[in-house]
């Protein structure tokens, strides 16, 4: 499972980072006041401040992007976290929130002249209340880890990031994470109670409360992926979800990516709301079959999996009507599976799509967006074209029950102008997701990546509001500027995640 | 009344905000009224946004409805059972000609909230136009969008006070293939313990509610899932349907009781405590509505102890003063709502001192 990542640098991106930078660009005298005041709340391990050190967080998941901060600090309760925000907002200094770093479009990417506010050490789970149904935790706990402090009450927090082993609930919070069984439970938006945040001004306040509603706006939605920029997160409380007593899954195989898509659709139509509903094309069958040997039908067009769970009545009633829908809808072959092995054997080979895809080719692109499902014939169509076109092979692998497209364009940078071609098609990919009524970003979150891709999504007046919120917040833009909503100058240029033969972040991570 | 109810009335509707920021004349939005009740009287004059009505899209396999505003709620649910669907909040009319951009603004959710969701959990997109007269648009009709902060969620529960709702989008759920009721003989203390046992398990519950001596369970899903859940919790089966909606639309026995009426929202597991007055329990424990006269302060150092907060939901004869509807919020938070009605409504313009007096 060896990916890398390249050093991937638009040169437009480069000139302005660079301009960008040296406007902010502390002199030694001012690095060396900064270090002195964080250091009068900080203990001195708290706070890391040589290149060396501060260079493994130079960047996050999406690695093409990297800069050195001019600190990172990482307290270990809330009040430091307030006295640190307190000396950058006397200093102007910005500040990068950042939980374990995974994050795929840039958020936690440092920012020039900028701290990194490490929050890891806050990772205590301080409550699992089960008699509310809730765990109230700090956001550098990893999403597992909630899972598995609330697992001896037959409780689990539902969202389920690819990545889950290692983020952050904080982070997670920030990008309004999503996973595999977003259909069913809800993305992290639907499965808060209340958190904790700080202002930049160094005041607490609690948006969200232990009760299912709170008194005002609703400050949570609005702050739940708001990528680092609102304020920083200190405290969390999850809302948690029993276990099904029981899940079984199905792989069935299809002639066509059609008669997939419809039958995706008959079973949303016929009232059935699986926990996941995956699909994958033939090149990314191919390619996992090639690569884990999982038993998937290679000649089959597309393969849909479905999980079913809840009781054993109710698995068993969904199953079968699930079953025949996909028979009806021309399903050529369906394995089922119901103890833990046999569905993982399932699943491993949509959960190995994109390092198997990794190995055809030298570089690969992952796009993220998201379309109405009943556009998927249509959209893959466009894709399919688009792809000869460009005479560069796309894979399609498919959050088809909420509509969150992966396409996976396979290249190779060693070959002069692909780099070029492979970032015009992705361009045009995300401008088909919006064109079909979708979003230039499903759950990988806006960050760096995908600023001028925003601006295809949104007006001019919305990205004015976006701004005009964040300034209610953060008015003088401290909290990680220059992400997540672009200045109307930027708005240009389409951003993707670009993963070649390099160093990828977080390897051992899966990533689906 | 019915006569000219789809219209797309967004041109209209940005040329009276534009008119009344040039003159700096508060307005007041008024779909059907039917929610007049729950907030503090505003002044200003009225913006009629009810002919702003239709549903814009629907496609019944995508489970999402894009709807104007205005449409009628019974209209909407109408269309959206006749393809066996529904909105998952289950959300109170409170009147027969209710609308979706009420219910949103208010962010009413019924009995179906505590295990399938709030109205902010189905909201997925939505157009408004602010107080400059613009119309912007926020989110979609994807279910998963992450491009942008999430204003549509925000705009649900902000009584109009942001901006002029002209469109939402919806995440829309199946009905239930089975939905039944029962009902057992419990005291108040023992059915709390019981809801909550049962929240923690994977049961089939859509629904409770706890009333004199009585908890009323309803259980939602499929048909073997709905009949395995009855055999075990017990209880005698009542018509479910009717009794749900009489809960939902406050037309049970209980809230004819002329005292006001306090909606409590506190962490589901809190403890019974009786007030003067009798309490009415949904939401698996998290959302007790009481009728009583006993002091607003009281209520709410109560609610808040318990995680929450007190709402004056129906004054009944009781005059409020303007600050005492809605649970007070501390003061940095309070000067983050000014700070974000300033961005959207820079003239003060919408539903000003409906919610609190100075946004």
């Amino acid at each position: 499972m060896t990916r890398v990542v390249a050093l991937h640098t638009s040169p437009r991106y480069a000139a302005q980072a660079m301009n960008e930078a040296a406007k902010r660009r502390l002199d030694p005298a001012q690095r060396a006041d900064l270090v002195r005041a964080l250091s009068r709340v900080l203990p001195a391990d708290a706070i890391l401040h040589r290149d060396d050190d501060v260079r493994p967080y130079e960047c996050d998941g999406l690695a093409c992007y990297r800069e050195l901060p001019l600190a990172v600090v990482l307290p270990r309760d809330a009040d430091e976290v307030a006295a640190v925000l307190r000396v950058c907002r006397e200093r102007n200094v910005p500040v990068v929130a950042r939980g374990a770093g995974t994050g795929l479009s840039g958020g936690a990417l440092p920012v020039a002249g900028g701290i990194v506010l490490g929050l890891a050490r806050l990772s205590a789970v301080l409550e699992v209340d089960p008699a509310n149904r809730s765990a109230r935790v700090q956001p550098g706990v990893t999403n597992l880890a909630i899972s598995r402090a609330a697992a001896p009450h037959g409780l689990f927090y539902a969202p389920d990031p690819s990545s889950q082993i290692a983020c952050t609930i904080g982070g997670n919070v920030a990008e309004n994470a999503g996973g595999l069984h977003c259909i069913k439970y809800g993305l992290t938006t639907h499965n808060l109670l209340k958190i904790e945040i700080v202002t930049i001004d160094g005041e607490r306040l609690t948006l969200g409360a232990d009760a299912l509603d709170a008194p005002g706006y609703d400050l949570l939605a609005l702050f739940t992926g708001s990528e680092g920029l609102l304020g920083v997160i200190v405290e969390i409380t999850v809302k948690l979800t029993p276990k099904p007593s029981r899940v079984r899954v199905l792989l069935a195989a299809f002639a066509s990516v059609e008669s997939a898509a419809a039958a995706v659709s008959d079973v949303i139509a016929a009232g059935i709301v699986p926990a996941g509903l995956e699909m994958m094309d033939n090149a990314s069958i191919r390619a996992v079959e090639a690569y884990v040997a999982c038993g998937y039908p290679v000649e089959a067009e597309a393969v849909l999996l479905a999980e079913i769970d809840g009781s054993d009545a109710e698995v068993a009633e969904d199953s079968a009507r699930v079953e025949a829908i996909l028979r009806g809808a021309g399903a050529t072959a369906i394995r089922i599976a119901d103890d833990a092995d046999e569905r993982a054997a399932l699943w491993s080979g949509r959960k190995a799509a994109f390092p198997a895809l990794g190995r055809m080719a030298p570089d690969y692109y992952c796009i993220d967006g998201s379309i109405p499902r009943r556009r998927l014939p249509d959209v893959l169509r466009g894709i399919a074209h688009l792809s000869q076109h460009y005479g560069l092979p796309v894979a399609n692998v498919f959050h088809a029950g909420d509509g969150n497209l992966h396409p996976i364009i396979l290249y190779d940078t060693g070959t002069p102008g692909e780099q070029e071609r492979t970032e015009r098609l992705g361009t045009d990919i995300l401008a088909l997701c919006v064109e079909a009524g979708g979003s230039v970003t499903g759950e990988h979150g806006v960050g760096i990546e995908k600023l001028d891709a925003m601006c295809v999504q949104y007006a001019t007046p919305e990205i004015a509001m976006f701004h005009a919120i964040k300034h209610a917040f953060d008015p003088r833009g401290l909290l990680n500027p220059g992400k997540a909503v672009p200045t109307l100058r930027r708005c240009a240029e389409f951003g993707r995640m670009h993963v070649h033969r390099g160093r990828l972040p977080f390897a051992h991570l899966e990533r689906y | 009344m019915d006569a000219p109810r789809e219209r797309d009335e967004t041109e209209a509707l940005c040329e009276r905000v534009r008119d009344a920021a040039a003159r700096k004349t508060p307005l007041v939005i008024r779909g059907s009224g039917s929610k007049t009740f729950l907030v503090n009287a505003c002044r200003g004059e009225t913006l009629d946004v009810a002919a702003h009505a239709g549903i814009v899209a629907y496609a019944p396999d995508e489970l999402v409805i894009t709807a104007r505003a205005s449409t009628r709620l019974s209209d909407l649910e109408a269309q959206l059972a006749a393809n066996g669907q529904m909105l998952g909040f289950e959300p109170p009319h409170f009147g027969p000609d209710a609308t979706l951009g009420g219910t949103i603004a208010c962010a009413l959710s019924g009995p179906r909230r505590a295990s399938v969701g709030a109205a902010r959990d189905f909201v997925l997109g939505s157009r408004i136009v602010d107080g400059r007269g613009d119309v912007l648009r926020f989110g979609g009709e994807v279910i998963k969008n992450v491009a942008g902060y999430d204003v549509s969620r925000l705009m649900t529960g902000a009584f109009g006070t942001l901006g002029v709702l002209l469109d939402v989008s919806l995440k829309l759920v199946p009905i239930p293939r089975a939905e039944r009721t029962r009902v057992l003989e419990i005291d108040v203390a023992a059915a709390l313990q019981r809801v909550r046992a049962w929240a923690q398990r994977p049961l089939p519950i859509s629904a409770t509610a706890i009333l004199d001596g009585r908890l009323a369970v309803r259980f939602s899903g499929a048909e073997s899932a709905v009949r395995t859940a009855e055999a075990e919790i017990g209880g005698e089966a009542i018509e479910s349907a009717p009794f749900w909606a009489a809960l939902r639309e406050h037309a049970l026995e209980f809230f004819a009781d002329s005292r006001p009426l306090w909606r409590l929202s506190v962490a589901p597991a809190t403890r019974y405590a009786a007030f003067d007055g009798p309490q009415l329990i949904e939401w698996h424990g998290a959302e007790r509505w009481l009728k009583s006269e006993t002091d607003a302060a009281e209520l709410r150092a109560w609610a808040a102890a318990a995680g929450g907060h007190a709402t004056l939901f129906r004054a009944g004869a009781l005059q409020v003063p303007a600050q005492d509807r809605f649970h007070p919020l501390p003061s940095a938070l309070m000067a983050l709502h000014r700070r974000l009605k300033a961005q959207f409504d820079p003239h003060g313009l919408f539903n000003r001192g409906a919610m609190y007096a100075d946004l």
